[in-house]
Protein backbone atom coordinates (compact mmCIF):
# COMPACT_ATOMS: atom_id res chain seq x y z
CA UNK A 1 0.00 0.00 0.00
CA UNK A 2 2.66 2.48 1.09
CA UNK A 3 4.87 1.68 -1.89
CA UNK A 4 2.05 1.89 -4.39
CA UNK A 5 0.86 5.35 -3.34
CA UNK A 6 4.32 6.83 -3.14
CA UNK A 7 4.85 7.66 -6.84
CA UNK A 8 1.49 9.39 -7.20
CA UNK A 9 2.17 11.37 -4.03
CA UNK A 10 5.47 12.53 -5.48
CA UNK A 11 3.84 13.45 -8.77
CA UNK A 12 1.19 15.41 -6.97
CA UNK A 13 3.71 17.49 -5.04
CA UNK A 14 6.23 17.96 -7.80
CA UNK A 15 6.05 21.29 -9.56
CA UNK A 16 5.86 19.87 -13.02
CA UNK A 17 7.29 22.67 -15.10
CA UNK A 18 8.93 20.24 -17.49
CA UNK A 19 5.60 18.73 -18.39
CA UNK A 20 4.19 22.21 -18.78
CA UNK A 21 6.85 23.32 -21.26
CA UNK A 22 6.26 20.35 -23.50
CA UNK A 23 2.59 21.18 -23.31
CA UNK A 24 1.41 17.78 -22.16
CA UNK A 25 -1.64 17.15 -20.12
CA UNK A 26 -0.60 16.88 -16.48
CA UNK A 27 -3.77 15.35 -15.15
CA UNK A 28 -2.69 13.23 -12.22
CA UNK A 29 -4.97 10.23 -11.81
CA UNK A 30 -6.74 10.28 -8.49
CA UNK A 31 -5.78 7.35 -6.27
CA UNK A 32 -8.52 4.78 -6.23
CA UNK A 33 -10.88 5.35 -3.31
CA UNK A 34 -12.43 1.92 -3.33
CA UNK A 35 -9.05 0.27 -3.07
CA UNK A 36 -8.06 2.38 -0.09
CA UNK A 37 -11.35 1.51 1.61
CA UNK A 38 -10.69 -2.16 0.94
CA UNK A 39 -7.17 -2.00 2.35
CA UNK A 40 -8.56 -0.15 5.35
CA UNK A 41 -10.97 -2.99 6.05
CA UNK A 42 -8.24 -5.55 5.41
CA UNK A 43 -5.92 -3.87 7.86
CA UNK A 44 -8.70 -3.65 10.42
CA UNK A 45 -9.41 -7.39 10.04
CA UNK A 46 -5.71 -8.18 10.33
CA UNK A 47 -5.32 -6.19 13.53
CA UNK A 48 -8.48 -7.78 14.90
CA UNK A 49 -7.16 -11.28 14.26
CA UNK A 50 -3.80 -10.41 15.85
CA UNK A 51 -5.58 -8.92 18.89
CA UNK A 52 -7.65 -12.10 19.24
CA UNK A 53 -4.53 -14.27 19.02
CA UNK A 54 -2.73 -12.18 21.65
CA UNK A 55 -5.80 -12.32 23.90
CA UNK A 56 -6.13 -16.08 23.70
CA UNK A 57 -2.34 -16.53 23.73
CA UNK A 58 -2.14 -14.76 27.07
CA UNK A 59 -4.89 -16.97 28.41
CA UNK A 60 -3.08 -19.99 27.01
CA UNK A 61 0.10 -19.28 28.97
CA UNK A 62 -1.38 -17.71 32.08
CA UNK A 63 -5.14 -18.03 32.37
CA UNK A 64 -7.46 -20.43 34.13
CA UNK A 65 -7.50 -24.06 33.00
CA UNK A 66 -9.19 -24.52 29.62
CA UNK A 67 -12.12 -26.94 29.76
CA UNK A 68 -13.66 -27.42 26.38
CA UNK A 69 -15.79 -30.25 27.65
CA UNK A 70 -17.90 -27.76 29.57
CA UNK A 71 -18.87 -25.99 26.37
CA UNK A 72 -22.26 -27.29 25.43
CA UNK A 73 -22.21 -29.64 22.46
CA UNK A 74 -18.43 -29.92 22.32
CA UNK A 75 -17.39 -32.90 20.26
CA UNK A 76 -14.12 -33.40 22.01
CA UNK A 77 -12.90 -33.26 25.53
CA UNK A 78 -9.86 -31.13 26.22
CA UNK A 79 -8.17 -29.95 29.33
CA UNK A 80 -5.27 -27.52 29.37
CA UNK A 81 -3.49 -26.19 32.41
CA UNK A 82 -1.60 -22.97 31.57
CA UNK A 83 1.97 -23.04 32.94
CA UNK A 84 1.85 -19.55 34.46
CA UNK A 85 -0.66 -17.84 36.70
CA UNK A 86 -1.31 -14.32 35.35
CA UNK A 87 -4.04 -12.63 37.34
CA UNK A 88 -5.11 -10.29 34.56
CA UNK A 89 -5.58 -13.23 32.20
CA UNK A 90 -8.01 -15.22 34.32
CA UNK A 91 -11.56 -15.86 33.17
CA UNK A 92 -12.93 -13.01 35.27
CA UNK A 93 -10.73 -10.31 33.76
CA UNK A 94 -10.35 -11.73 30.28
CA UNK A 95 -13.12 -14.17 29.39
CA UNK A 96 -12.53 -16.47 26.46
CA UNK A 97 -13.47 -14.89 23.15
CA UNK A 98 -15.88 -17.73 22.39
CA UNK A 99 -17.57 -17.06 25.73
CA UNK A 100 -17.92 -13.38 24.82
CA UNK A 101 -19.32 -14.05 21.35
CA UNK A 102 -21.30 -16.96 22.79
CA UNK A 103 -22.90 -14.59 25.31
CA UNK A 104 -24.21 -12.54 22.39
CA UNK A 105 -26.35 -15.39 21.08
CA UNK A 106 -27.41 -16.77 24.43
CA UNK A 107 -30.52 -15.37 26.13
CA UNK A 108 -29.81 -12.30 28.24
CA UNK A 109 -32.37 -13.48 30.79
CA UNK A 110 -33.91 -16.83 31.38
CA UNK A 111 -36.21 -17.63 28.46
CA UNK A 112 -35.63 -14.12 27.08
CA UNK A 113 -34.41 -13.06 23.62
CA UNK A 114 -30.70 -13.51 22.84
CA UNK A 115 -28.37 -10.82 24.20
CA UNK A 116 -27.61 -9.51 20.73
CA UNK A 117 -31.31 -8.67 20.26
CA UNK A 118 -31.47 -6.92 23.60
CA UNK A 119 -28.33 -4.95 22.78
CA UNK A 120 -29.55 -4.06 19.29
CA UNK A 121 -32.82 -2.70 20.68
CA UNK A 122 -30.97 -0.74 23.36
CA UNK A 123 -28.46 0.50 20.79
CA UNK A 124 -31.21 1.86 18.56
CA UNK A 125 -32.60 3.88 21.48
CA UNK A 126 -29.15 5.18 22.42
CA UNK A 127 -28.19 5.90 18.81
CA UNK A 128 -31.30 7.93 18.23
CA UNK A 129 -30.58 10.10 21.24
CA UNK A 130 -26.89 10.28 20.33
CA UNK A 131 -27.69 11.23 16.73
CA UNK A 132 -30.08 14.00 17.74
CA UNK A 133 -27.55 15.15 20.33
CA UNK A 134 -24.80 15.06 17.72
CA UNK A 135 -26.85 17.11 15.27
CA UNK A 136 -27.86 19.69 17.90
CA UNK A 137 -24.31 19.88 19.23
CA UNK A 138 -22.86 20.21 15.72
CA UNK A 139 -25.31 22.95 14.81
CA UNK A 140 -24.62 24.81 18.03
CA UNK A 141 -20.87 24.39 17.51
CA UNK A 142 -21.05 25.65 13.93
CA UNK A 143 -23.13 28.66 14.92
CA UNK A 144 -20.91 29.54 17.90
CA UNK A 145 -17.73 29.03 15.86
CA UNK A 146 -19.07 31.23 13.07
CA UNK A 147 -20.09 33.97 15.49
CA UNK A 148 -16.70 33.83 17.20
CA UNK A 149 -14.88 33.95 13.86
CA UNK A 150 -16.68 37.18 12.99
CA UNK A 151 -16.58 38.93 16.33
CA UNK A 152 -13.51 39.12 18.49
CA UNK A 153 -15.60 40.81 21.14
CA UNK A 154 -18.10 37.98 21.38
CA UNK A 155 -15.33 35.42 21.23
CA UNK A 156 -13.56 37.00 24.19
CA UNK A 157 -16.80 37.49 26.05
CA UNK A 158 -18.25 34.01 25.55
CA UNK A 159 -15.34 31.60 25.17
CA UNK A 160 -14.59 31.44 28.93
CA UNK A 161 -18.13 30.16 29.44
CA UNK A 162 -17.77 27.66 26.61
CA UNK A 163 -14.55 26.36 28.17
CA UNK A 164 -16.12 26.36 31.65
CA UNK A 165 -19.03 24.32 30.35
CA UNK A 166 -16.61 21.55 29.43
CA UNK A 167 -14.98 21.40 32.84
CA UNK A 168 -18.30 20.73 34.57
CA UNK A 169 -18.87 16.98 34.77
CA UNK A 170 -21.98 15.90 32.94
CA UNK A 171 -23.26 14.24 36.12
CA UNK A 172 -23.28 17.63 37.86
CA UNK A 173 -25.57 19.26 35.34
CA UNK A 174 -27.69 16.18 34.66
CA UNK A 175 -30.18 16.82 37.48
CA UNK A 176 -30.88 20.33 36.14
CA UNK A 177 -31.31 19.05 32.63
CA UNK A 178 -33.69 16.37 33.86
CA UNK A 179 -35.73 19.02 35.68
CA UNK A 180 -35.83 21.27 32.60
CA UNK A 181 -36.53 18.71 29.96
CA UNK A 182 -38.15 15.98 32.08
CA UNK A 183 -36.56 12.60 32.47
CA UNK A 184 -36.20 10.68 29.24
CA UNK A 185 -35.16 10.86 25.68
CA UNK A 186 -34.70 14.62 25.18
CA UNK A 187 -32.52 15.08 28.23
CA UNK A 188 -30.27 12.28 26.94
CA UNK A 189 -30.01 14.04 23.57
CA UNK A 190 -29.27 17.32 25.36
CA UNK A 191 -26.46 15.76 27.40
CA UNK A 192 -24.97 14.23 24.26
CA UNK A 193 -25.16 17.63 22.55
CA UNK A 194 -23.56 19.24 25.60
CA UNK A 195 -20.50 17.03 25.15
CA UNK A 196 -20.40 17.41 21.36
CA UNK A 197 -20.58 21.10 20.72
CA UNK A 198 -17.22 22.06 22.19
CA UNK A 199 -14.84 20.41 19.71
CA UNK A 200 -17.06 21.60 16.86
CA UNK A 201 -17.00 25.18 18.16
CA UNK A 202 -13.24 25.46 18.50
CA UNK A 203 -12.46 23.67 15.26
CA UNK A 204 -15.01 25.71 13.31
CA UNK A 205 -13.44 28.87 14.70
CA UNK A 206 -9.97 27.67 13.80
CA UNK A 207 -11.10 26.51 10.35
CA UNK A 208 -12.95 29.69 9.46
CA UNK A 209 -9.80 31.62 10.28
CA UNK A 210 -7.59 29.24 8.30
CA UNK A 211 -7.86 30.69 4.76
CA UNK A 212 -4.88 32.49 3.29
CA UNK A 213 -5.33 36.20 4.17
CA UNK A 214 -4.84 36.94 0.47
CA UNK A 215 -7.85 34.77 -0.35
CA UNK A 216 -9.91 37.03 1.89
CA UNK A 217 -8.32 40.09 0.23
CA UNK A 218 -9.27 38.68 -3.15
CA UNK A 219 -12.87 38.42 -2.01
CA UNK A 220 -12.64 41.98 -0.75
CA UNK A 221 -11.41 43.07 -4.19
CA UNK A 222 -14.50 41.45 -5.74
CA UNK A 223 -16.59 43.49 -3.29
CA UNK A 224 -17.98 40.23 -1.90
CA UNK A 225 -20.17 40.46 1.18
CA UNK A 226 -19.23 38.84 4.50
CA UNK A 227 -21.75 36.11 3.84
CA UNK A 228 -20.40 35.40 0.38
CA UNK A 229 -16.86 35.23 1.76
CA UNK A 230 -18.05 32.96 4.56
CA UNK A 231 -19.87 30.65 2.20
CA UNK A 232 -17.45 30.57 -0.71
CA UNK A 233 -14.07 30.78 1.02
CA UNK A 234 -14.11 30.45 4.79
CA UNK A 235 -16.52 27.55 5.10
CA UNK A 236 -14.93 25.33 2.41
CA UNK A 237 -11.49 26.05 3.94
CA UNK A 238 -12.85 25.10 7.34
CA UNK A 239 -14.28 21.74 6.21
CA UNK A 240 -11.21 19.63 7.06
CA UNK A 241 -11.11 21.21 10.52
CA UNK A 242 -14.84 20.80 11.00
CA UNK A 243 -14.73 17.15 10.01
CA UNK A 244 -11.93 16.49 12.48
CA UNK A 245 -14.25 17.90 15.13
CA UNK A 246 -17.22 15.91 13.83
CA UNK A 247 -15.26 12.68 14.18
CA UNK A 248 -14.55 13.54 17.81
CA UNK A 249 -18.16 14.62 18.31
CA UNK A 250 -19.53 11.45 16.69
CA UNK A 251 -17.85 9.20 19.23
CA UNK A 252 -18.38 11.63 22.09
CA UNK A 253 -22.11 11.75 21.37
CA UNK A 254 -22.36 7.99 22.01
CA UNK A 255 -20.52 8.29 25.31
CA UNK A 256 -22.61 11.34 26.17
CA UNK A 257 -25.84 9.51 25.44
CA UNK A 258 -24.84 6.41 27.42
CA UNK A 259 -23.72 8.46 30.44
CA UNK A 260 -26.73 10.74 30.04
CA UNK A 261 -29.13 7.81 30.22
CA UNK A 262 -28.22 7.03 33.80
CA UNK A 263 -29.35 10.26 35.51
CA UNK A 264 -32.12 10.73 32.96
CA UNK A 265 -33.59 7.42 33.95
CA UNK A 266 -33.92 6.23 30.39
CA UNK A 267 -34.42 2.53 30.98
CA UNK A 268 -34.21 1.02 27.49
CA UNK A 269 -30.84 2.32 26.26
CA UNK A 270 -27.34 0.89 26.38
CA UNK A 271 -26.57 2.84 29.54
CA UNK A 272 -29.04 0.82 31.60
CA UNK A 273 -27.81 -2.44 30.04
CA UNK A 274 -24.22 -1.57 30.94
CA UNK A 275 -25.27 -0.69 34.47
CA UNK A 276 -27.07 -4.05 34.83
CA UNK A 277 -24.14 -6.05 33.49
CA UNK A 278 -21.74 -4.06 35.65
CA UNK A 279 -23.47 -5.44 38.71
CA UNK A 280 -23.43 -8.95 37.25
CA UNK A 281 -19.77 -8.78 36.22
CA UNK A 282 -18.44 -10.97 39.02
CA UNK A 283 -20.64 -13.86 37.91
CA UNK A 284 -21.01 -13.27 34.18
CA UNK A 285 -18.11 -11.25 32.77
CA UNK A 286 -18.71 -12.22 29.09
CA UNK A 287 -21.99 -10.28 29.05
CA UNK A 288 -20.31 -6.96 29.85
CA UNK A 289 -17.54 -7.69 27.38
CA UNK A 290 -20.08 -8.46 24.69
CA UNK A 291 -21.79 -5.16 25.48
CA UNK A 292 -18.48 -3.31 25.28
CA UNK A 293 -17.86 -4.80 21.82
CA UNK A 294 -21.32 -3.75 20.76
CA UNK A 295 -20.92 -0.17 22.00
CA UNK A 296 -17.57 0.03 20.23
CA UNK A 297 -19.25 -1.10 17.01
CA UNK A 298 -21.89 1.61 17.36
CA UNK A 299 -19.15 4.20 17.84
CA UNK A 300 -17.27 2.94 14.80
CA UNK A 301 -20.50 3.07 12.78
CA UNK A 302 -20.96 6.76 13.68
CA UNK A 303 -17.33 7.49 12.92
CA UNK A 304 -17.44 5.76 9.53
CA UNK A 305 -20.59 7.64 8.59
CA UNK A 306 -18.88 10.96 9.28
CA UNK A 307 -15.80 9.83 7.37
CA UNK A 308 -17.88 8.88 4.33
CA UNK A 309 -19.65 12.24 4.34
CA UNK A 310 -16.27 13.93 4.62
CA UNK A 311 -14.95 12.00 1.64
CA UNK A 312 -17.84 13.12 -0.51
CA UNK A 313 -17.59 16.76 0.52
CA UNK A 314 -13.82 17.13 0.40
CA UNK A 315 -13.03 14.90 -2.56
CA UNK A 316 -11.17 17.65 -4.38
CA UNK A 317 -9.29 18.94 -1.40
CA UNK A 318 -6.51 16.39 -1.52
CA UNK A 319 -3.98 19.11 -0.75
CA UNK A 320 -5.52 19.82 2.61
CA UNK A 321 -5.74 16.17 3.53
CA UNK A 322 -1.95 16.14 3.64
CA UNK B 1 -0.27 67.48 -19.36
CA UNK B 2 -1.06 70.08 -22.01
CA UNK B 3 -4.67 69.86 -23.03
CA UNK B 4 -6.77 72.74 -24.34
CA UNK B 5 -9.90 73.59 -22.41
CA UNK B 6 -12.33 72.50 -25.11
CA UNK B 7 -11.80 68.71 -25.15
CA UNK B 8 -11.37 68.82 -21.40
CA UNK B 9 -14.79 70.30 -21.09
CA UNK B 10 -16.44 67.81 -23.42
CA UNK B 11 -14.55 64.69 -22.54
CA UNK B 12 -13.24 64.91 -19.03
CA UNK B 13 -12.42 61.22 -19.17
CA UNK B 14 -9.49 62.01 -21.46
CA UNK B 15 -7.84 63.88 -18.67
CA UNK B 16 -8.71 61.41 -16.01
CA UNK B 17 -5.83 59.14 -15.06
CA UNK B 18 -6.67 55.52 -14.37
CA UNK B 19 -4.79 55.86 -11.11
CA UNK B 20 -4.13 59.18 -9.47
CA UNK B 21 -2.21 59.20 -6.21
CA UNK B 22 -1.84 62.54 -4.45
CA UNK B 23 0.41 63.10 -1.44
CA UNK B 24 -0.26 59.68 0.05
CA UNK B 25 1.32 58.75 3.36
CA UNK B 26 1.06 55.48 5.22
CA UNK B 27 2.32 54.85 8.72
CA UNK B 28 2.04 51.65 10.67
CA UNK B 29 1.83 51.45 14.45
CA UNK B 30 0.96 54.03 17.02
CA UNK B 31 2.54 57.45 17.28
CA UNK B 32 5.96 57.15 18.90
CA UNK B 33 9.15 55.18 18.62
CA UNK B 34 7.48 52.07 17.19
CA UNK B 35 5.85 53.97 14.38
CA UNK B 36 7.17 53.12 10.94
CA UNK B 37 6.64 55.30 7.93
CA UNK B 38 5.81 52.87 5.13
CA UNK B 39 5.10 55.49 2.48
CA UNK B 40 5.92 59.18 2.39
CA UNK B 41 4.53 61.82 0.04
CA UNK B 42 3.68 59.52 -2.84
CA UNK B 43 2.62 61.27 -6.04
CA UNK B 44 1.87 59.13 -9.07
CA UNK B 45 -0.40 59.34 -12.11
CA UNK B 46 -0.99 56.28 -14.23
CA UNK B 47 -2.68 56.73 -17.60
CA UNK B 48 -4.92 54.41 -19.55
CA UNK B 49 -3.02 51.54 -21.18
CA UNK B 50 0.20 52.03 -19.27
CA UNK B 51 2.28 49.24 -17.81
CA UNK B 52 3.85 50.64 -14.67
CA UNK B 53 6.28 48.67 -12.51
CA UNK B 54 7.01 49.54 -8.92
CA UNK B 55 10.51 48.44 -8.00
CA UNK B 56 12.58 48.87 -4.87
CA UNK B 57 14.33 47.10 -2.02
CA UNK B 58 12.20 45.07 0.37
CA UNK B 59 10.50 47.30 2.87
CA UNK B 60 10.16 50.21 0.45
CA UNK B 61 6.39 49.92 0.58
CA UNK B 62 5.79 48.91 -3.03
CA UNK B 63 3.31 46.20 -2.06
CA UNK B 64 1.73 48.58 0.44
CA UNK B 65 1.28 51.14 -2.33
CA UNK B 66 -0.36 48.50 -4.54
CA UNK B 67 -2.69 47.54 -1.70
CA UNK B 68 -3.59 51.19 -1.15
CA UNK B 69 -4.46 51.57 -4.85
CA UNK B 70 -6.67 48.49 -4.54
CA UNK B 71 -8.23 49.72 -1.28
CA UNK B 72 -7.15 46.59 0.54
CA UNK B 73 -5.64 48.95 3.09
CA UNK B 74 -6.38 52.65 3.58
CA UNK B 75 -3.71 55.36 3.38
CA UNK B 76 -3.03 57.33 6.55
CA UNK B 77 -3.63 60.48 4.53
CA UNK B 78 -3.70 61.66 0.93
CA UNK B 79 -6.08 60.71 -1.85
CA UNK B 80 -6.16 57.79 -4.25
CA UNK B 81 -8.46 58.03 -7.27
CA UNK B 82 -9.10 55.11 -9.58
CA UNK B 83 -10.86 56.19 -12.77
CA UNK B 84 -11.62 59.45 -11.03
CA UNK B 85 -13.34 57.80 -8.10
CA UNK B 86 -12.03 57.27 -4.59
CA UNK B 87 -10.36 53.85 -4.29
CA UNK B 88 -13.06 52.34 -1.99
CA UNK B 89 -15.72 53.25 -4.53
CA UNK B 90 -13.65 51.76 -7.35
CA UNK B 91 -13.28 48.56 -5.35
CA UNK B 92 -17.02 48.30 -4.80
CA UNK B 93 -17.49 48.92 -8.55
CA UNK B 94 -15.02 46.08 -9.23
CA UNK B 95 -12.77 48.18 -11.40
CA UNK B 96 -9.58 46.25 -10.85
CA UNK B 97 -8.35 42.69 -10.79
CA UNK B 98 -5.60 41.56 -8.49
CA UNK B 99 -2.90 38.88 -8.73
CA UNK B 100 -0.68 37.97 -5.80
CA UNK B 101 2.68 36.26 -5.64
CA UNK B 102 0.94 33.01 -4.72
CA UNK B 103 -1.83 31.91 -7.08
CA UNK B 104 -4.34 31.72 -4.15
CA UNK B 105 -6.56 29.30 -6.04
CA UNK B 106 -9.34 27.51 -4.23
CA UNK B 107 -8.48 23.82 -3.98
CA UNK B 108 -12.08 22.70 -3.97
CA UNK B 109 -12.88 24.47 -7.23
CA UNK B 110 -11.89 23.29 -10.69
CA UNK B 111 -9.85 25.62 -12.88
CA UNK B 112 -12.94 26.98 -14.64
CA UNK B 113 -14.82 27.42 -11.37
CA UNK B 114 -11.88 29.35 -9.97
CA UNK B 115 -11.91 31.67 -12.97
CA UNK B 116 -15.67 32.05 -12.64
CA UNK B 117 -15.60 33.00 -8.95
CA UNK B 118 -15.64 36.81 -9.43
CA UNK B 119 -18.42 36.47 -12.01
CA UNK B 120 -20.37 34.26 -9.62
CA UNK B 121 -20.14 36.95 -6.94
CA UNK B 122 -21.29 39.53 -9.47
CA UNK B 123 -24.33 37.39 -10.18
CA UNK B 124 -23.64 36.59 -13.84
CA UNK B 125 -25.60 33.78 -15.44
CA UNK B 126 -23.96 30.33 -15.65
CA UNK B 127 -23.74 30.48 -19.45
CA UNK B 128 -22.07 33.86 -19.40
CA UNK B 129 -19.69 32.69 -16.68
CA UNK B 130 -18.71 29.65 -18.69
CA UNK B 131 -18.20 31.70 -21.84
CA UNK B 132 -16.02 34.26 -20.06
CA UNK B 133 -14.01 31.56 -18.30
CA UNK B 134 -13.33 29.82 -21.60
CA UNK B 135 -12.34 33.10 -23.21
CA UNK B 136 -9.92 33.87 -20.38
CA UNK B 137 -8.43 30.38 -20.27
CA UNK B 138 -7.86 30.69 -24.00
CA UNK B 139 -6.11 34.01 -23.35
CA UNK B 140 -3.71 32.47 -20.82
CA UNK B 141 -3.23 29.40 -23.03
CA UNK B 142 -4.88 26.97 -20.66
CA UNK B 143 -7.67 25.80 -22.90
CA UNK B 144 -8.47 22.18 -22.14
CA UNK B 145 -7.68 22.50 -18.44
CA UNK B 146 -11.18 23.65 -17.47
CA UNK B 147 -12.00 20.55 -15.45
CA UNK B 148 -8.60 20.14 -13.80
CA UNK B 149 -8.08 20.96 -10.15
CA UNK B 150 -5.37 23.33 -8.91
CA UNK B 151 -3.27 20.55 -7.38
CA UNK B 152 -3.00 18.97 -10.81
CA UNK B 153 -1.29 22.04 -12.28
CA UNK B 154 2.29 23.29 -12.06
CA UNK B 155 3.10 26.56 -10.29
CA UNK B 156 3.31 28.49 -13.57
CA UNK B 157 -0.03 27.14 -14.76
CA UNK B 158 -1.65 27.97 -11.44
CA UNK B 159 -0.43 31.55 -11.72
CA UNK B 160 -1.92 31.74 -15.23
CA UNK B 161 -5.26 30.60 -13.84
CA UNK B 162 -4.94 33.34 -11.25
CA UNK B 163 -4.36 35.91 -14.02
CA UNK B 164 -7.36 34.56 -15.95
CA UNK B 165 -9.47 34.95 -12.83
CA UNK B 166 -8.31 38.53 -12.29
CA UNK B 167 -9.19 39.40 -15.90
CA UNK B 168 -12.45 37.43 -16.04
CA UNK B 169 -14.65 40.43 -15.37
CA UNK B 170 -12.72 42.69 -17.79
CA UNK B 171 -11.38 45.15 -15.22
CA UNK B 172 -9.66 48.23 -16.62
CA UNK B 173 -6.90 47.97 -14.10
CA UNK B 174 -4.81 44.94 -13.19
CA UNK B 175 -2.82 45.06 -9.95
CA UNK B 176 -0.02 42.48 -9.74
CA UNK B 177 2.03 41.91 -6.60
CA UNK B 178 5.23 40.07 -7.59
CA UNK B 179 3.13 37.61 -9.60
CA UNK B 180 6.11 35.68 -10.97
CA UNK B 181 8.35 36.00 -7.91
CA UNK B 182 7.94 32.39 -6.86
CA UNK B 183 8.59 30.92 -10.31
CA UNK B 184 11.81 29.74 -11.88
CA UNK B 185 13.62 31.92 -14.42
CA UNK B 186 12.49 29.98 -17.50
CA UNK B 187 8.81 30.00 -16.55
CA UNK B 188 9.07 33.62 -15.51
CA UNK B 189 10.40 34.75 -18.90
CA UNK B 190 7.71 32.80 -20.67
CA UNK B 191 4.97 34.31 -18.54
CA UNK B 192 6.50 37.78 -19.02
CA UNK B 193 6.02 37.42 -22.76
CA UNK B 194 2.52 36.04 -22.27
CA UNK B 195 1.59 38.90 -19.97
CA UNK B 196 2.72 41.47 -22.56
CA UNK B 197 0.60 39.68 -25.12
CA UNK B 198 -2.43 39.77 -22.80
CA UNK B 199 -1.74 43.43 -22.02
CA UNK B 200 -1.66 44.43 -25.69
CA UNK B 201 -4.78 42.42 -26.50
CA UNK B 202 -6.92 43.54 -23.58
CA UNK B 203 -5.72 47.18 -23.30
CA UNK B 204 -5.69 46.73 -19.55
CA UNK B 205 -3.69 49.16 -17.46
CA UNK B 206 -1.25 47.22 -15.32
CA UNK B 207 0.48 48.14 -12.07
CA UNK B 208 3.17 45.57 -11.43
CA UNK B 209 5.22 45.15 -8.27
CA UNK B 210 8.53 43.36 -8.73
CA UNK B 211 12.03 43.15 -7.31
CA UNK B 212 13.54 42.03 -10.58
CA UNK B 213 15.16 44.85 -12.58
CA UNK B 214 15.23 43.00 -15.95
CA UNK B 215 11.58 42.03 -15.52
CA UNK B 216 10.55 45.60 -14.76
CA UNK B 217 12.45 46.97 -17.76
CA UNK B 218 11.24 44.31 -20.16
CA UNK B 219 7.57 44.68 -19.27
CA UNK B 220 6.99 48.31 -18.43
CA UNK B 221 6.28 51.57 -20.14
CA UNK B 222 7.45 53.28 -16.96
CA UNK B 223 9.45 52.03 -14.00
CA UNK B 224 8.82 53.66 -10.65
CA UNK B 225 11.94 53.36 -8.49
CA UNK B 226 11.32 53.44 -4.76
CA UNK B 227 13.57 53.51 -1.72
CA UNK B 228 13.04 52.29 1.79
CA UNK B 229 12.78 53.87 5.24
CA UNK B 230 10.76 55.88 4.60
CA UNK B 231 9.20 54.40 1.44
CA UNK B 232 9.16 57.04 -1.27
CA UNK B 233 9.43 57.42 -5.02
CA UNK B 234 12.95 58.47 -5.97
CA UNK B 235 12.77 58.27 -9.74
CA UNK B 236 10.35 57.50 -12.55
CA UNK B 237 12.12 56.07 -15.59
CA UNK B 238 10.24 55.93 -18.91
CA UNK B 239 11.06 52.77 -20.82
CA UNK B 240 11.25 53.62 -24.52
CA UNK B 241 11.91 50.12 -25.81
CA UNK B 242 9.89 49.51 -28.97
CA UNK B 243 6.64 47.53 -28.84
CA UNK B 244 5.92 44.70 -29.27
CA UNK B 245 8.67 43.42 -27.07
CA UNK B 246 10.08 39.99 -27.73
CA UNK B 247 13.19 37.90 -27.46
CA UNK B 248 15.21 40.50 -29.41
CA UNK B 249 14.28 43.16 -26.88
CA UNK B 250 16.24 41.32 -24.23
CA UNK B 251 19.31 41.36 -26.50
CA UNK B 252 19.17 45.02 -27.44
CA UNK B 253 21.72 47.54 -26.17
CA UNK B 254 18.99 49.94 -25.06
CA UNK B 255 17.57 47.20 -22.80
CA UNK B 256 20.89 46.95 -20.96
CA UNK B 257 21.23 50.72 -20.77
CA UNK B 258 17.83 50.95 -19.13
CA UNK B 259 18.63 48.13 -16.73
CA UNK B 260 21.76 50.03 -15.72
CA UNK B 261 19.74 53.20 -15.33
CA UNK B 262 17.23 51.48 -13.03
CA UNK B 263 20.01 49.84 -11.06
CA UNK B 264 21.72 53.20 -10.54
CA UNK B 265 18.40 54.70 -9.57
CA UNK B 266 17.99 52.02 -6.94
CA UNK B 267 21.52 52.59 -5.63
CA UNK B 268 21.05 56.35 -5.36
CA UNK B 269 17.79 55.89 -3.49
Amino acid sequence: MAESTLPSALLKNADNEVIETIGADVGVPAPSRSRSLFTMLLRFALVFVVACLVWEGLKFIGGNPWRFSTVEGAWFNLLWFPPLELKFANDLNMPHLWDIFGALIQPAQRNGPPLVNVLAQAAVVTMQAALVGFLIGTLLGLVLGTIFAHSNLLERALSPYVVASQTIPILAIAPMVVVWLNAGWWSVAFLAAYLCFFPVTINTLRGLRSPDPRAVELMKSYAASRWTTLWKVRFPSALPYIFTALKIAATTSIVGAIIGELPSGLADGLGRVILNFNSEYAIRPPKLWATILFVALVGILFFITVTLVERVLTRNMRKLEG
Amino acid sequence: MQVTWFPVFLFPCFLMSVVSIQSVNKTFGKQGAQQTIALQDIELQIEQGEFVSLIGPSGCGKSTLLRIIGDLIAPTNGTVLVNGKPAPQARVNREYGIVFQAPVLFDWRSVEKNVQLPLEIMGKSPSERAARANEMLELVELNGFQKHYPYQLSGGMQQRVSIARALSFHPQLLLMDEPFGALDEITRERLNAELLDIWSRTHTTIVFVTHSIPEAVFLSTRVVVMSARPGRITQIIPIDLPQPRNFDTRESARYYELITQVREGLREG
